[in-house]
């Protein structure tokens, strides 16, 4: 596909609220062009990734991101998932993907059941995906989370599969890069702070990136996730394949 | 016709709702509870008398948007 710039979606649905931080990211951060996608569209514009962005989705009715992912929009994310495409969930939208099964598992209630709205550390577990490309083995990001549904779980036989198949992204831990129960803020489970699915196209994490990403906020470690993505997007090995997009 | 849906959390995943009202019934003085699930009520409204149908179409209700069977249990109840 011959375009100038490159064009990242972000979905907006009733409730989404990171929506707009997203766009600025997008723009600001990675000079891409940034386009809204509201949840009723059944097709998606030419894209080359999809961001779906955090908030309270449908008010998290139900359970977080269950009803958020019947939307329309959902069924024309998962074909460009499905083609190659990139996608990046973040908060809400990590539990979007996680109800709509383009990752496994699923949130439970924060342990504390509070709202926790923080910083948090990270350490990278898996350098190889194409959003974590600028970041070192083992490298602690300091990210901030803000969420009341963040307690992953899968079951032993998933988080089997998870580990053999290097699908953990991030693990809470300390600032010294150990992974510890203390440094689990939500009890999820191994620490588990963001996941790729099995092709490492489509990535959900809590911590959010886009609120971390400019000097002038005190804190740019949210940019190596935002500049991996664009790495991957200029190599052009993460083009959806258009045929299969409609 | 009318189908309710009681969902809970699978025994075996922690309950944190569960276990904050266990411990302030315990601060209540009441000391003989071992254990307390919490979960939603879902109560429908079906414009069918086809006990059979109702059933089975709850079923696939709870199996695609009520419950999530990764983390929760349901039971279905129908009532004439």
């Amino acid at each position: 596909m011959a375009r100038s710039s490159l064009r990242i979606g972000i979905l907006v649905f009733p409730g989404s609220n990171c929506d707009r931080d997203c766009h600025h990211a997008v723009t600001a951060i990675m000079s891409a062009a940034a386009e809204f996608v509201w949840h009723k569209e059944a097709s998606l514009p030419p894209l080359d990734a999809v961001i779906i962005p955090g908030g309270f989705s449908y008010g998290d009715y139900l359970r977080t991101g269950a009803i958020a992912r019947f939307s329309p929009v959902m069924a024309a994310v998962t074909r460009f998932a499905e083609s190659g495409g990139l996608v990046l969930g973040i908060c809400n939208g990590f539990q979007i993907l996680l109800e709509a099964g383009l990752l496994p598992g699923a949130m439970l209630r924060n342990r504390s059941l509070s709202f926790i709205c923080r910083d948090t550390h990270v350490r990278i577990e898996n350098t190889e995906t194409p959003f974590t490309g600028r970041c070192k083995p083992g490298q602690v990001l300091t990210l901030p989370i803000a969420h009341a549904e963040g307690n992953y779980y899968a079951d032993p036989a998933t988080l089997s599969s998870l580990k053999a198949k290097n699908q953990i992204v991030f693990r809470y831990c300390t600032p010294e890069g150990k992974v510890t129960p203390e440094a689990n803020p939500n009890g999820s489970l191994d620490n588990i702070a963001g996941i790729v699915n099995t092709t490492g196209n489509v990535l959900g994490m809590m911590p959010h990136p886009e609120r971390c990403a400019e000097a002038l906020l005190g804190n740019e470690d949210g940019r190596l996730i935002l500049l991996s993505l664009l790495d991957s997007l200029k190599s052009g090995r993460f083009s959806p394949k258009p045929a299969m997009v409609s | 016709m009318k189908a309710t849906v009681s969902v809970t959390l699978k025994r075996g995943i922690l309950d944190p709702q569960g276990q904050a009202v266990l411990h302030a019934l315990g601060s209540l003085g009441y000391a003989g509870i071992k254990d307390v699930r919490m979960g939603k009520l879902i109560e429908l409204e079906l414009a069918t008398n086809d006990r059979a149908g109702a059933e089975a179409e709850v079923k696939a209700m709870c199996e695609r948007l009520l419950a999530n069977t990764i983390i929760e249990d349901y039971r279905i109840e129908i009532v004439d």
